[in-house]
């Protein structure tokens, strides 16, 4: 018999965290936009940030069915905290997947692997650069090799938790003479770049990754570079990955939404046993909107996890099509549904200190159309579109 | 045929490399195709040899060199 997925005892884990650190620092990490410190410390008290290495390398081996369900559980409490726990297992799934798979197994990236497992170490990414107009398939900075080592210098537009993490994995030109989606992929540990700040993180929702803008200057060892071309990581791992876990945050944001909606019916109905009042009828319709969001993101999930272990299927364009439908459409479900929760609850979510305060869910949920913009995916899959025929 | 994709991809595919200068068998993707460049050279090829490529074709590796391209478009207006 095959064992349950997800497992029930991770996502107990999940559930610890999310029902005491998250819920409990969630507002003061909204309004002093900090990064979620408790959270994460109990996320590597239950072992949760290193799950998805290979149990070979000291992990659990966790699908990301089970790392997407735990970010839903993560984002039903704190949004910041969830999407700080799926930026970190994006970056860990690129080094499972293409640092230490096939003859990769006792290199440098399997020796980090063993080491995010045992001492839970957090993984930011600095992909995105100053210049480059937002896409990160294309790179101003390159990395200059000498015999072992490269350096690099990249003004990053975002690290998310930059000041927080342990290492961090930065697209570059894979040498100062390649064209610019010509890129490498690195990790440099702390210890081998220096950080200096640009700017603040001072923005509506999402307040609490601290994605501030960094001029990252390392050195390290060229074997801390990835071996596959970023072009193959990115199409085989970060995009879809991405899609896949920011969705479930986002669904966790509506989830919550609809379960504070439920919560105030069930309050009114108690008030006139044996009248149903009118709100149920808006929270069964949020009920059936949540579940149409919950079925289009699970079969994406299921999409990317069915063709996981097949490049070529995953440079299918209608897969890719299909992956930027999945951020495009969760992003523009999520928002609504949150306004329908708010307008079911009435004053009660709009205010900020009552048990139905629903302002931090919308504030965060607005995020997803920005985060990517939704008009660049629109633009990406109106292209790809013209030569696509099936889907 | 070979010298045909060589001046769609001069024309189309906004490589920031010289053409001429790459051999049938090099990564076009390292040379700087980009999924833009991709989808214009397709639309180009498509329009040139008179085919419309399924979607089974639509891969990384159907368009990961000159030579991969000339067997796709081979394929297609042999049958």
């Amino acid at each position: 018999m095959t064992a349950p997925s997800p497992r029930p005892a991770l996502l107990e884990r999940a559930r610890r965290v999310a029902d005491g650190p998250a819920r409990a620092h969630a507002a003061t990490v909204d309004r002093d936009a900090r990064f979620p410190a408790e959270t994460v410390e109990a996320l590597k008290r239950e072992r949760l940030l290193g799950v998805a290495v290979p149990s070979a390398l000291g992990g659990e081996d966790a699908t990301l069915e089970e790392l997407s369900a735990i970010c839903q559980i993560l984002g039903e409490a704190c949004a910041s905290s969830a999407m700080v726990y799926a930026m970190h297992q994006i970056q860990l799934l690129c080094l499972v997947r293409h640092g230490a798979a096939g003859a990769h197994t006792d290199g440098y990236f399997a020796r980090t692997l063993r080491a995010c497992s045992e001492r839970q170490l957090l993984i930011a990414s600095a992909t995105s650069e100053v210049g480059v107009g937002g896409d990160t398939r294309s790179s101003r900075c390159a990395l200059e090799a000498d015999d072992k080592s490269f350096r690099l210098h990249k003004e990053a537009s975002v690290v998310s938790y930059g000041q927080h993490c342990d290492a961090i994995l930065v697209t570059a030109r894979r040498s100062p003479d390649a064209v610019a989606s010509d890129q490498s992929i690195a990790l440099v540990e702390r210890g081998q770049y220096a950080l200096e700040q640009m700017g603040g993180w001072d923005t509506l929702g999402m307040r609490g990754t601290e994605s501030c803008g960094f001029r990252l200057s390392a050195r390290a060892p060229l074997e801390q570079v990835l071996p596959e071309p970023f072009e193959r990581v990115s199409a085989d791992t970060m995009h879809p990955v991405s899609h896949v876990l920011w969705a479930h945050v986002w669904l966790g944001i509506a989830s919550a939404s609809v379960a504070t909606a439920r919560k105030f019916v069930r309050a009114e109905a108690r008030k006139k046993p044996g009248v149903t009042p009118p709100s149920a009828l808006r929270a069964a319709e949020l009920v059936s909107q949540l579940h149409v969001l919950r079925g289009s993101v699970r079969d994406a999930m299921l999409a990317y996890e069915a063709r996981k272990d097949d490049p070529d299927a995953l440079s299918a364009m209608s897969f890719q099509i299909r992956m930027n439908d999945l951020k495009i459409a969760t992003a523009e479900q999520v928002v609504p549904i949150v306004l329908a929760a708010m307008a079911l609850c009435g004053i009660a979510a709009y205010r900020n200190d009552s048990d139905y305060s629903l302002g931090r869910h919308l504030r965060d949920a607005l995020g997803a159309g920005v985060m990517i913009g939704n008009d660049r995916l629109y633009a990406t899959n109106a292209m790809l579109l013209l030569v696509s025929k099936d889907l | 045929m070979t010298d045909e994709i060589r001046d769609i991809l001069r024309s189309h595919a906004n490589l920031p490399t010289d053409v001429g200068a790459l051999p049938d068998d090099a990564d076009l993707y390292a040379a700087g195709l980009t999924s833009h460049g991709t989808v214009s050279l397709m639309v180009a090829l498509e329009e040139h040899f008179g085919v419309e490529f399924p979607e089974r074709m639509l891969r990384r590796r159907s368009f990961e060199s000159i030579a991969s391209i000339r067997a796709a478009v081979s394929e297609l207006t042999a049958s």
